[in-house]
């Protein structure tokens, strides 16, 4: 009982002051600060949610940018990786539907980025040059000058660390409401 | 390679900077400098009498068992319960063992993924709790032990501990990191998932929920448990570059600072200075050799028309940077957290290695409190064995070593191999562990060796694609778990209470000094012969057998 007792009240001040009063401080704090950030950053385009800006959703059709490969097919309710070794056969041939669904060649070879999957499988970004490797294609499909496209990629930029993560890279779905935008 | 410099020494440095007068106050705090604070938590637990070794293990294991139970009920029956917007329903009570156990004992393994098992009020009142009170109770037998060095006559008392740990250091920093995070894009909302129609018409449903909150002590507490199940790989987990070097400084920030306190505490600077450089060193050692190896491209990809110049990206996120996820891959393991911000399973076959190291040392920082103990159990066998060679009455800061502490320090730091080892030898060899692998070979064996790491570490990362969720690795792993957890906390405390209870004897120039270099290096020797070479052949089975038969 003498350890019984004091674990009991601990137990119950521990849970009010580090469940309840924590919770809803920093619930407080975030929708009145940040209300888009704390709702998981979703994009209402003409009063319709079409995704949220961190999450990946699959794009097929040719009129879009496409995303990087999932291992959750882009299902943000199970989010996962492949958890495939890198030396594992089952990669190889993955990578090889994917290579072949961009027409790659060795002349042309593809970034990795746009053949590795993601941890999570709702990786949002590609990489600038992944982005470009997909120009040709968008702007075919829907018409319009090459240039224009890239000059879009180049706009939606961004460089993620500054100095520490110099690679600058893209967010696929604001990139295809800029391109919707471009031309619909 | 010049950023990936640049991005450690941010890390690495910025945390080992915030270290210093954390430490400091940690130490304060514990030897009961706030007495406003101190007067309330008193009031709290009722009364708080001194405590010899015994009492304050049998508090310990009383308010943990406690936490155990309470989880149990709340996790069993999440799905009478409120705050369910999603739905989720009844869990399996092997599941719910495995969970209870994981984040009692710090550990967080997750056989289940938060987004599509558990309800919120099961993730906040029940998981979350358990993140604070857990990590504090490691704070709080890292105060007890360092209380019985220091030479005082009692180790204090758990339940004002406890509180200290949990309302003053982890309490506030959660704040902290918690509201950077909801700025940067954790969302932190009741609501239940968002449902979307994409820009190709097609429906999307986007699990979200109070997550802030739940990330923040994850990373601070060497919880890792995450709150989605790819844990930070999950973009609305870490949304970016710079809530990822965030989570990264919290994870090894409070495991820098207990060496700190432990030396301010037993009054003896110079130790702890030598004691953080070697864990230092370990640690640097670990991410060099894990960024190198990550630079490898993925061999997977090397016969086909792709552009690899970043390394291997199979299980990376771009937002957070080529080099972190490495980097993250060593910090997270070196202390017992667990989180992860790139699949393992997914690492090349020498860089997934590093990992496992920092589980099997276990020391080098390691989790919060328990690093610095399980330290301690290599520093009283490095004493014994200098003592032994120069032919004196071992003693460690005037405390005589004997053969009775000598066999409980060899008792817990053998019990760490053998958990670990033997579930590997036992789910390798049948069934429980075979039909259950995601990836043939080497690597297969090496998800089997790294889950039991993981678990006997109280790490809770994993190679993710085993699939664990089954009666034998809940029971199992939840077991090891138990006892990895309490064993490597109570036999210090035991050693402790033996030294209390010897007369201690005046330092002379005789005496083995601890504050300099030759002890420096006879800890690293000691650790080298009982964390690494006891786990050799088993790495050679599994991620350097990979290596050399398939990386070419």
């Amino acid at each position: 009982m003498a350890y019984l007792i004091p674990s009991l009240r601990l137990w119950l001040v521990t849970l009010l002051v580090c469940v309840v009063g924590y919770t809803l401080f920093v619930l407080a704090f975030a929708q009145s600060v940040a209300p888009f950030r704390a709702n998981g950053s979703i994009i209402i385009v003409d009063g319709r949610a079409v995704g949220s800006e961190l999450v990946a959703q699959n794009f097929t059709s040719d009129r879009y940018f496409w995303p990087r490969p999932s291992a959750a097919d882009y299902d943000a309710m199970g989010a996962a990786g492949s958890n495939l070794s890198p030396t594992s056969e089952t990669l190889a041939k993955r990578a090889a539907d994917t290579v072949a669904r961009y027409g790659a060649t060795a002349a042309n070879p593809v970034p990795a980025d746009l053949v590795a999957a993601s941890g999570g499988g709702l990786d949002p970004h590609i990489s600038r040059a992944g982005a470009l490797y997909q120009v040709q294609r968008v702007a075919r499909a829907r018409g319009i000058d090459p240039a224009a496209v890239a000059r879009l990629v180049d706009d939606k930029g961004i460089v993620p660390g500054g100095p520490f993560a110099p690679d600058p890279i893209v967010n696929v779905l604001q990139l295809n409401l800029a391109l919707d935008r471009l031309k619909p | 390679m010049f950023t990936a410099i640049l991005t450690i020494i941010l890390i690495v440095g910025g945390a080992a900077l915030l270290s210093w007068p954390l430490g400091h106050y940690m130490a304060a705090l514990f030897s009961g400098r706030f007495a406003r604070a101190d007067g309330l938590f008193v009031r709290v637990a009722g009364r708080a009498a001194q405590q010899d070794w015994k009492q304050y293990s049998i508090a310990l294991l009383a308010f943990n068992a406690l936490m155990f139970v309470f989880v149990f009920a709340l996790l069993a029956t999440q799905h009478w319960l409120p705050l369910n917007p999603d739905g989720q329903s009844a869990a399996s009570l092997d599941l719910v063992f495995n969970t209870a156990a994981s984040f009692t004992t710090n550990t967080n393994l997750q056989h289940y993924s938060g987004e599509s098992s558990w309800s919120y009020l099961a993730q906040l009142g029940g998981l979350m709790w358990l993140q604070f009170v857990s990590a504090a109770t490691g704070i709080a037998a890292l105060a007890a032990l360092a209380r019985g060095i220091a030479g005082q006559a009692s180790m204090g008392n758990f339940f004002l501990d406890l509180q200290r740990a949990t309302f003053c250091v982890l309490l506030p920093l959660a704040i902290l990191v918690a509201l950077m995070l909801a700025l940067n894009g954790v969302p932190m909302t009741f609501e239940g998932a968002a449902h979307a129609t994409t820009l190709e018409g097609v429906a999307q449903t986007i699990a979200r929920g109070p997550a802030a909150a739940f990330v923040a002590i994850k990373q601070l507490g060497t919880n890792g448990g995450g709150f989605f199940g790819p844990n930070s790989t999950h973009p609305l987990e870490n949304p970016n570059f710079w809530s990822n070097g965030f989570s990264m400084i919290a994870i090894i920030t409070i495991p820098m600072a207990c060496v700190w306190m432990f030396g301010r505490i037993i009054g003896r600077m110079k130790h702890a200075g030598v004691i953080f450089a070697v864990m230092l060193a370990f640690l640097l050692l670990k991410i060099g050799g894990s960024v190198a190896f990550e630079a490898a491209p993925t061999q997977a990809f090397v016969h086909l028309p792709v552009m690899q110049d970043v390394g291997n990206l199979e299980g990376k996120e771009l937002r957070l940077g080529a080099t972190t996820g490495p980097l993250w891959a060593v910090l997270t393991t070196s202390t017992s957290n667990g989180s992860v911000a790139a699949m393992h399973d997914s690492l090349n076959p020498l860089t997934g290695l590093m990992p496992m190291i920092g589980m099997w040392l276990n020391a080098t920082f390691g989790g919060v409190g328990v690093g610095m103990i399980n330290m301690f159990l290599y520093i009283v066998v490095a004493v014994f064995i200098a003592g032994m060679m120069v032919g004196r009455t071992p003693e460690y800061l005037g405390h005589k070593v004997e053969g009775g502490e000598m066999r409980l320090a060899i008792l817990a730091l053998f019990s760490h191999a053998l958990l670990i080892l033997g579930g590997t030898a036992l789910f390798a060899a049948t069934a429980w562990g075979q039909a259950t692998l995601h990836n043939v070979g080497a690597h297969g064996f090496s998800e089997i060796l790294y889950e039991f790491s993981s678990a006997g570490a109280n790490n809770g990362s994993g190679f993710e694609g085993l699939g664990d969720n089954t009666v034998p690795w809940n029971i199992a792993t939840g077991l090891i778990m138990l006892i990895g957890r309490y064993l490597p906390i109570i036999v210090p405390l035991a050693i402790v209470g033996s030294l209390m209870a010897k007369k201690r004897s005046a330092e002379s120039a005789g005496t083995l000094s601890v504050g300099g270099g030759s002890f420096g290096i006879m800890l690293v020797i000691t650790i080298l012969i009982f964390g690494a070479l006891t786990f050799l052949p088993a790495a050679a089975l599994g991620p350097i057998a990979e290596h050399v038969t398939l990386m070419r």
